[in-house]
């Protein structure tokens, strides 16, 4: 891969080398993208490098994504910005907020004259970077979702039909007690649980997870997933912790070891997992829709996405923001994105892109790839269910894995934890709100 | 009589002491100067704009209980790594002091940890007592204890301690090794002749010869627990869980550069500043005074 990815660099460079005496047009791009997905992102930049000859496009890896945030940051602060910076869905309000440092995207494909179509793409997927208003304000780049990854080989060898309904925790309850009873040590295991059992959760069963919808429509904002939907459902997983039918392995991704390794059944985690699974897992898998508790109203409606968008920022001269937009339409485009989507497990943001994959037979040859978009699109998405914007959302994420891990620890009720995580998150909502005042 | 050199003109010191006193004002009191002039102020995160708030940062600091919490774990972290990092150094040394065979093979084995980078002992650590796969949290479950320190606070200190102080056991071996070198053998050997056993020689004769040498280390520890464990913790705990194992400079990183909350981060170096200033002086003006050079 790595090779073939160099060749692509190289040829894109011998093309270009002889036309950079040609005023050609550069822009910068800062990514947080390394191994496999840092190759797939270099082989973009070289197809498109490669495709016309009035813009070059020069990607850099800056770090994690925190880091690739900060490095765009102070590099704003130093006049020194790149055109193009990655960042994740948590830094979404951050960079909403930085109005003069950045030019929304929907800005820079109407200036530069080039078509765009804000339709064509997926609202379940941009709809977490857009406004009220249904302006794009940053273009989604790898965007995933959660899903339900199952053992089929542990469920048999615990004399539980592998077939068998989860789609609602419900039924999820009653099989990691059958688990349980089998001797099984690991019947279930989750990887971000902020973002799966919360930020998703209230969105699939319809409830806010804030206040003036999810943060979409002002600053003032306050936390509300203190609800008593998330409540019961962080109360049922305490008790699956305490009765050690839930093993909880860490905040990020940790988790994905233990369930490729084969020692947990179950196991719910970003659909870009899948890759991971595939090449690893010796055993039978499976992808399910993420389970819902049957009896909320509303549920499923649909669940929210993760990953990362790319952002414009600004101070640049025009003829570079319309370089900007070639690269933006050619990332767009159905070709690319429909091979992005099959090489990463990442979410299409077309639909154009969505169908060419049907087409091709790609779900049918790997069956499962699907539900995360079916999951997505499956209904119109409410405001509840659109995606979040919030502040200081990074160290927020911090603070509710802090109290859930009291909540698996035993150390408080499901109550009191989520009400603690309201109450100092609302605080540094507040910050926020004073900063970008 | 002392002998004392004066200078005759003030050009000559003047250049003398000029770089020390540049390089001291461009690392040192311009960046702290900045840091108590942003705690003033709540800014966005990239200069856009910034409030003042006068005091605003510091009581919205001193109001979180989480932040307060944070004062007590950096004391217990700091006593117990600069107690690890220093006595099994110390015992080492008088072990190794004895040696007649091989003593330079022990001394350069007892080296080669501090050649481990901070985050890279904290990786290794981390792999060793994975819950999953850690080798030394696997022995631990076949010994019955189930090791958990992604959610036990008093065992992920544990860890973070040892990780901190194992590297650090190596620079304070050194420093006590060459002190007990240099303590007269004429004294201990006129102990020893008035019947004096090892232990009892070492208690009332070496240890207060390596006081000056004790000191120096318990101050350059405690500034290395305070400032310089950040990798370690990073790498393994990331501050938790639930804080158990955030230390005042592990928070300075996570609201400034996670949370981009500027002004926060700039009051709270601004109150770390102060903190170890008050240390400093106390230790110089307490401990030092017991200490014979």
């Amino acid at each position: 891969m790595i090779k073939r990815a160099f060749g692509a660099l190289l040829a894109a460079t011998t093309i270009i080398t002889p036309l950079a005496a040609t005023a050609q047009t550069e822009i910068r791009f800062w990514h947080a993208f390394t191994g496999r997905l840092g190759d797939l992102l270099a082989e973009q930049v070289a197809t498109f490098n490669a495709s016309q000859s009035d813009y070059t496009v020069a990607a850099t890896h800056k770090g994690n994504y925190s880091e690739t945030l900060n490095a765009g940051i102070a590099a704003f602060r130093a006049r020194e910005q790149p055109h193009i910076l990655q960042v994740f869905e948590v830094g979404t309000a951050t960079m909403m907020a930085a109005k003069g440092a950045i030019n929304p995207v929907y800005q820079v494909m109407t200036d530069s004259g080039l078509p765009f179509d804000p339709d064509a793409y997926l609202p379940a997927v941009t709809g977490y970077y857009t406004t009220a208003e249904g302006q794009m304000l940053s273009l989604p780049y790898n965007s995933s979702t959660q899903v339900l990854y199952v053992n089929r080989d542990a469920l048999a060898g615990a004399g539980i039909d592998p077939d068998t309904d989860l789609s609602t925790w419900q039924n999820v309850d009653a099989v990691l007690g059958q688990l349980k009873e089998a001797g099984h040590s690991c019947p279930y295991t989750t990887s971000w649980q902020s973002w799966v059992h919360l930020e998703s959760f209230s969105a699939y069963h319809n409830v806010p997870f804030a206040t003036q919808a999810n943060g979409f429509d002002g600053l003032d904002t306050e936390l509300a997933f203190n609800g008593p939907v998330q409540v019961q459902h962080i109360a049922k997983m305490g008790e699956w912790a305490r009765d050690g039918k839930f093993v909880y392995a860490g905040r990020r991704n940790e988790a994905g070891a233990n369930f490729r390794s084969g020692s947990c059944a179950l196991f719910t985690e970003s659909s870009a997992g899948y890759a991971g699974v595939k090449a690893e897992a010796q055993f039978e898998f499976e992808i399910r829709h993420l389970p819902y508790w049957d009896g909320v109203e509303g549920a499923p409606q649909n669940t929210i996405i993760g990953g990362a968008s790319l952002w414009v920022l600004g101070g640049h001269d025009a003829a570079e923001y319309k370089a900007v937009a070639a690269f933006m339409n050619f990332l767009s485009s159905p070709e690319i994105q429909a091979k992005w989507h099959q090489d990463t497990g990442y979410l299409p943001i077309t639909m154009a892109a969505a169908e060419r994959t049907r087409a091709q037979g790609f779900y049918e040859a790997n069956p499962g790839t699907d539900v995360a978009i079916r999951q997505m699109t499956a209904k119109e998405p409410t405001e509840n269910s659109k995606g979040l914007r919030l502040g200081s959302f990074d160290q927020i994420r911090a603070i509710i894995d802090e109290e859930l891990e009291a909540v698996w620890a035993g150390d408080k009720t499901a109550q009191a934890a989520l009400d603690t995580a309201v109450t100092r998150g609302n605080a540094l909502l507040r910050r926020f709100e004073q900063a970008n005042r | 009589m002392e002998k004392r050199v004066t200078f005759k003109g003030w050009l000559l010191p003047l250049c003398l002491i000029a770089p020390q006193v540049a390089i001291s004002a461009v690392f040192f009191f311009y960046p702290a100067g900045q840091a108590i002039w942003q705690s003033l102020f709540i800014p966005d995160p990239f200069g856009l704009s910034s409030q003042f708030v006068g005091m605003g940062n510091f009581d919205f600091l001193l109001s979180d209980p989480y932040y307060r919490a944070a004062f007590r774990t950096t004391a217990i972290f700091s006593a117990l790594v600069t107690l690890a990092a220093m006595v099994p150094a110390l015992f080492l040394a008088v072990m190794a002091d004895r040696l007649v065979k091989s003593a330079g093979a022990y001394r350069t084995l007892l080296i080669w940890p501090y050649a481990v980078a901070p985050a890279v002992a904290g990786v290794l650590w981390m792999f060793m007592f994975n819950t999953r796969v850690g080798v030394v949290a696997w022995y631990l479950g076949q010994l019955g204890y189930d090791w958990n320190h992604v959610l036990n606070g008093q065992e992920a200190m544990g860890l973070v301690v040892v990780a901190s102080a194992w590297g650090r056991i190596s620079y304070n071996f050194l420093f006590f090794f060459a002190a007990l070198q240099a303590v007269p053998r004429s004294v201990i050997e006129a102990a020893a002749i008035d019947g004096a056993r090892f232990w009892r020689r070492f208690f009332t004769i070496v240890l207060p010869l390596l006081s000056p040498t004790t000191f120096f280390l318990l101050v350059v520890n405690i500034v290395y627990a305070f400032f310089e464990t950040f990798g370690v913790i990073h790498t393994i705990t990331a501050g938790g869980p639930q804080q158990a194992t955030t230390i005042l400079v592990y928070k300075v990183y996570a609201d400034g550069f996670v949370g981009q909350d500027l002004g926060s981060s700039a009051a709270q170096s601004v109150i770390l500043l102060l903190v170890v200033g008050v240390l400093t002086v106390l230790q110089f003006k307490y401990i030092e005074k017991r200490v014979h050079y």
